[in-house]
């Protein structure tokens, strides 16, 4: 199905709800089990059939009781009620009782004009009061249409018929009967061709209708032979559906991947179906013999690389990232070595880790991307998990992997979707990684290096007070005399800051990596003993170079503050928003993720998986566009869980306050006080040097606050640590960082057109607010315009963000859960965005001052902007 | 002009206003058993028929469609929630079905037509409509009310539809411009309603439109048959509503996310009705007017509504706040959509074209 070009706006039909069609249904439903006749349907539905077709057009049933005592009875049950219904029957009144018990819209399969013009129109006409599309036969008083003239004569009869009492077009669906072929009669050679044929026409001359068609009449000669009828079914669907086929009963378990149909039968079944030899039906006979008897069960057997050697196997789930059967091939490695006396082990560092370095030599070469390498990891991870309980049985000392590695979030961050990936990289290149999680303390990272003697520190963090963080632990490193190599990554770390700060701070080797693709390239050159001391040496005279590139820049570029003042920006503040519509705070308890999703920014989202592009191109990217793809749709299958199941709640709080300018300060009514920071770095071409204050009247104005955060994650991310499922964890948690940016949008938008209400008729394109071409700027302590992370417990504090939110802030002022985001608004027209980037020692002192604390404390927050 | 015609350039205009709550104004004439049963010599004690008054109390309606005028509203919905065969049962008045109907509507009819003669007089031509209002009755046909038997129906839908039919065809003939179906807390059963509405155009061969409100049971946004706002549109659409919106539910902050999504899906007018807030601890509705006219503003400036009203707790005064909150403010442009196929189970299904 998958193979089949159009498969994405096909319609999936349940057909095991018929008793024309299933044995098992029929003798349920003649024994009177509903309960588990009601199970077929739930099976259904969660196989992936987007509508359920009901039958019970049986002679020795009465129907009608039927038909409206199984409807009844799923109504009852809201996971298979959520499709709609298909009312299956030959029979008017019983398709008129099933369209008294469905309450959603139906479709009503069928009428035709078999018995002529009035009583067809009279039945349209009631599925157009009760509300339902209906599928047309194509059948006239004459009989079933089965030429290809035929065929398109009746369907437009009917096309202009029903149009002509306003039965809307789009509710038509045309079924114009897929007859048997290849049953040795000349005459049927060409109906699967004229159906095909059939269908582009009448999709050309009647628009907005649709097509479907039961599958099963096709290969009725070939009863009996299920690869053969499967193989013609999935042939047919190739061909039909780009003609305009939007929906088949069948069953979609039973359809081939057309790439991975036999050659020579697919060739068969396409001479037939397409009518491409005059033979095709004797060869297609004679070819069916040598599939014939086979089961299915047999069939997917003999799925050709599960035929192969379990090595290869192994392999080949590994670099396609597929799970289904590790545990058993990982088993049968394990038998097999064991039985030659080998052990455990041998799985992992034979086929296992084989496996892995195709998979990371196919990373490193660019022909897999990183959602595919985490999938595989998943794979890996799952074959160890087996093997794990064998190996400690041994009590064997744990061979040595290529090098151990932990990686650590360090103390005050939370951040942790690209030390994962780095891992899932490492690991998938045969590294042993110690993952220490979150928030880790600089005393845990050095005790468990000394203890389970590893050869690399790797130290993440994404907000700026973690850099502070990472030179505590290099020097620690230093106090403790340790030689190994330390790795610095995460969104605000930089070789700049690496090479300035960190680097000095401790004699053994320091690395910044840039992302996870890097990572295994430092590693093996740090752990190799050939080009250990040259690339060593070469990152140290880098780094050196950095810094005296640094040296001579200093105090030269910057204006004295009270200059930088002088050119401060001056809004015209005949255009400061008026006061808030509803001023005051605002909860926001459970905001409707679904409504967030329309607001996603994606790009951000495919960049955390190191896949470079603008959504929605990347989506057609030569290079990554099938790797994006393959991610996007995993991401979108998760979201639709996300918002189903509710796995998460989007809480939130904004305000308003009074406020006016003071210097570079903000005071608020309530006497707080917020200072801000001036940009001091000389400014050409007459540009000012801005500070947010700027954009706040000195007085009658207004600032206004936010916090959103996005919760629950926890115990889904427990479930896939459990399931050694990495993929998962990192999908959810950077849907999570996706849902919280949302909101903020959203909430900014809600502000704008209707709490602050300053521009009610503002109508962007989810587009147009990523390009952020609303009115007023959100900036957030600890980003550019803003960047003291300690303003947030005040912004916290007017807020009760802990309260209304439930977000909570660790010592480093990072927030929790970690999907959140927090900021200011300010609404002044002409405010805009810019980085204050380095300031002073002036202004330090002076911030100091206003913010109330010690020069060492201000120096503490504000060192990546001090010199 | 038809009713739809006359109705549907009103709205072109301005965001138009419905009217609000009618048993909490009710209650505040302390009406005794004797007031409510009149000399209509029923059995049973009729207090709390509140859909009997226009037999027997008529200046009590009366009273209060004066008032939702007075308070600026443009529609009437006639004082019939419970007023169909079922629901009178339970009053021993179920022969008086047609008789009340038909007495309500045309009271709302007179008022209607009374204020629309003022205005004229004084040179204004505002046209006043009269909605006949349907309720859901007490009875499901979605729902088994028997947790061990989740096939067992109360009712079926001939009958209902039978019952619908009746009541319509009273407030038709006492002079009602649309029926409302209001307050769908079973989708089906609002199919059964449309039904009946169908059938009984045909038998009079002419239009009777139809106004369309559904009810949130909970604040995902699903009725009590587990339809999704979108999920109830589609399964709806075929009636052709004047308007399809939201009363009742909770309050209006709660709606709004729902109110956004029908007026984003739905292409005809969107009217909501919703109560005054949610009720306090004692079961009383204690919203101030400004408050849920300020609500029910940020739809009107959103451009996601064309008729605003009150449900339960509202009064007079909340009509008036809304009628001044929107009073200025463009109403919703009708979306055109896309002609492609819309199905529904308890969720939406859109066939691409």
């Amino acid at each position: 199905m998958t193979a089949t070009p159009s498969s994405a706006r096909f319609v999936n039909i349940g057909e095991r709800t018929n008793v024309t069609g299933s044995a098992r249904f029929k003798k349920l439903i003649m024994a009177g089990d509903y309960p588990t006749a009601i199970e077929v349907a739930r099976q259904q539905v969660e196989n992936g059939a987007q509508v359920i077709d009901v039958n019970m057009d049986e002679g020795l049933l009465d129907a009608v009781e039927a038909m409206t005592t199984y409807l009844k009875l799923i109504a009852a049950e809201p996971d298979i009620a959520r499709v709609p219904i298909m009312i299956d029957s030959s029979k008017w009144d019983v398709i008129e009782a099933g369209l008294k018990c469905v309450s959603g819209k139906p479709i009503v399969n069928s009428i035709s004009m078999k018995e002529g013009e009035e009583q067809f129109l009279e039945h349209a006409r009631k599925c157009m009061a009760y509300g339902a599309a209906v599928v047309v036969m194509a059948f006239d008083e004459t009989g079933q249409a089965d030429t290809k003239e035929r065929k398109i004569e009746i369907c437009k009869r009917a096309y202009k018929l029903l149009t002509g009492i306003g039965f809307p077009p789009e509710d038509i669906i045309f079924d114009p009967n897929v007859f048997a072929i290849a049953t040795g009669i000349e005459e049927h050679d060409r109906y699967a061709l004229d159906f095909i044929e059939a269908v582009k026409e009448i999709r050309e001359a009647c628009p907005h209708v649709h097509f479907s068609g039961g599958l099963s009449n096709l290969s009725f000669s070939f009863r009996g032979n299920e690869t053969v009828r499967r193989a013609m079914h999935s042939v047919f669907l190739y061909y039909a559906i780009p003609a305009g086929l939007d929906m088949a009963i069948v069953n979609a378990g039973q359809l081939d991947v057309y790439d991975q149909i036999d050659p020579a039968l697919r060739e068969a079944c396409e001479d037939v179906i397409l009518m491409r030899r005059p033979d095709a039906t004797e060869r297609l006979i004679e070819l069916a013999e040598s599939f014939k008897g086979k089961s299915v069960a047999e069939e997917k057997a003999a799925e050709e690389w599960r035929g192969w050697d379990v090595i290869k196997r192994i392999e080949h789930a590994l670099v396609k990232g597929m799970d289904a059967h590790i545990v058993d091939d990982t088993e049968e490695a394990r038998q097999q070595i064991t039985e030659r006396g080998g052990r455990p082990i041998e799985v992992i560092e034979g086929p296992l880790m084989d496996g892995m370095n195709v998979v990371g030599d196919l990373f490193g070469s660019g022909k897999m991307f990183l959602p595919q390498v985490v999938k595989s990891a998943r794979v890996m991870k799952k074959a160890v998990a087996h093997l794990i309980p064998f190996i400690e049985a041994e009590k064997e000392a744990g061979a040595k992997a290529k090098g151990r590695i932990i990686m650590a979030t360090v103390k005050g961050d939370v951040h942790d979707i690209g030390k994962n990936i780095v891992g899932v990289v490492l690991q998938c290149n045969g590294y042993e990684v110690i993952d220490m999680g979150v928030m880790v303390p600089w005393a845990t990272i050095l005790e468990t290096a000394q203890k389970e003697d590893i050869d690399i520190i790797g130290l993440s963090g994404l907000i700026t007070p973690s850099l502070d963080e990472m030179v505590t632990v290099a020097e620690e490193m230093q106090r403790a005399e340790m030689k190994i190599p330390l790795l610095i990554g995460g969104a605000t770390t930089s070789k700049v800051h690496t090479a300035l700060r960190i680097d000095p701070a401790y004699e053994g080797p320091v690395i910044h990596v840039l992302d996870a693709s890097r990572a295994v390239g430092v590693a093996s050159q740090l752990l190799s003993e050939t080009q250990a001391q040259g690339f060593k040496q070469s990152v140290a005279i880098d780094y050196e170079k950095v810094r005296i590139a640094r040296e001579g820049k200093g105090q030269s570029d910057l204006l004295p503050l009270t200059e930088a003042r002088a050119n401060a920006y001056a809004p015209d503040f005949a255009d400061k928003a008026p006061t808030p519509a509803h001023p005051g705070l605002h909860v926001f308890e459970d905001w409707d993720l679904s409504d967030l999703i329309e607001t996603f920014d994606w790009t951000p989202f495919f960049r955390a998986w190191e896949l470079a592009g603008t959504y929605p191109k990347i989506l057609d990217d030569d290079i990554v566009g099938e790797s994006a793809r393959s991610l996007f749709a995993d991401a979108k299958a998760m979201l639709e869980k996300i918002v189903s199941e509710k796995w998460l709640t989007a809480k939130g709080v904004c305000a308003f306050w009074p406020a006016h300018r003071e210097g570079d300060d903000i005071l608020l009514e309530d006497g707080t006080r917020l200072p801000f920071l001036r940009q001091q770095f000389k400014k050409s071409r007459g540009r000012a040097n801005f500070c947010l204050s700027d954009f706040i009247d000195s007085e009658n104005d207004w600032l206004g606050g936010f916090a959103v955060g996005i919760h629950g994650i926890e115990p889904h991310l427990e479930r896939f640590k459990a399931a050694h499922d990495d993929y998962s964890d990192i999908l959810l948690k950077a849907l999570a960082d996706r849902f919280a940016e949302a909101f903020a949008e959203r909430l900014h938008a809600h502000v704008r057109t209707t709490l602050w209400g300053y521009a009610p008729d503002e109508q962007f394109t989810n587009e147009a607010l990523i390009r952020e071409e609303y009115r007023g700027i959100r900036p957030a302590p600890g980003y550019p315009a803003c960047p003291d992370h300690s303003l947030k417990p005040i912004l916290f504090d007017l807020l009760k963000a802990t309260d209304n939110a439930g977000i909570t802030l660790t010592e480093s002022q990072a927030m929790l859960p970690t999907a959140a985001v927090s900021g200011f608004y300010f609404a002044h027209p002409e405010s805009q965005y810019f980085g204050v980037a380095r300031i002073g020692r002036d202004q330090l002192e002076d911030y100091a001052g206003r913010r109330g604390v010690d020069l060492q404390t201000a120096e503490r927050w504000l060192r990546p902007n001090l010199d | 002009m038809s009713a739809r015609e006359t109705f549907l350039a009103e709205a072109a205009k301005r965001i138009l206003i419905t009217d609000g709550a009618f048993g909490t104004e009710i209650q505040n004439w302390k009406l005794s058993e004797e007031d409510y049963a009149g000399d209509l010599g029923l059995s049973h004690d009729q207090k709390g028929n509140n859909d009997i008054l226009a037999l027997t109390k008529p200046e009590v309606p009366e009273a209060i469609h004066r008032a939702y005028f007075e308070a600026g509203a443009d529609i009437a919905e006639t004082n019939t929630f419970s007023a169909n065969r079922i629901s009178q049962a339970d009053y021993g008045a179920e022969h008086l079905v047609r008789e009340i109907n038909i007495a309500s509507a045309k009271l709302a009819r007179r008022m209607a037509d009374e204020y629309q003669a003022k205005d004229a007089k004084n040179g204004i031509i505002r046209p006043r409509f009269v909605a006949g209002a349907i309720g859901p009755t007490n009875k499901t046909l979605s729902l088994s009310p028997d947790v061990n038997d989740p096939g067992y129906r109360e009712i079926d839908w001939d009958t209902l539809v039978d019952v619908y039919k009746e009541q319509a065809a009273a407030l038709v003939e006492g002079g009602a411009d649309f029926i409302l179906i209001e307050t769908v807390f079973d989708t089906l059963n609002a199919k059964a309603g449309i039904m009946a509405v169908k059938q009984l155009e045909a038998e009079l061969g002419r239009e009777v439109p139809i106004m369309l409100s559904m009810t949130l049971t909970d604040l995902s946004g699903r009725n009590l048959s587990g339809h999704t706002v979108e999920a109830f549109w589609h399964a709806v659409r075929h009636a052709k509503p004047v308007t399809v919106g939201l009363n009742c539910s909770f309050g209006a902050t709660q709606l709004r996310p729902h109110v956004k999504a029908l007026s984003e899906i739905a292409d005809t007018l969107i009217m909501i009705y919703p109560n005054a807030g949610l009720p306090n601890e004692l079961g009383a509705y204690d919203e101030m007017p400004d408050t849920t006219a300020g609500f029910v503003k940020e739809w009107a400036i959103a451009g996601q509504v064309n008729v605003l009203g009150g449900c339960c707790g509202s009064t007079p005064a909340h009509i008036a706040a809304m009628a001044r909150a929107v009073a200025g403010v463009p109403p919703r442009k009708v979306p055109v959509l896309e002609p492609v196929t819309r199905l529904a189970g308890l969720e939406p299904f859109t066939l691409a074209a």
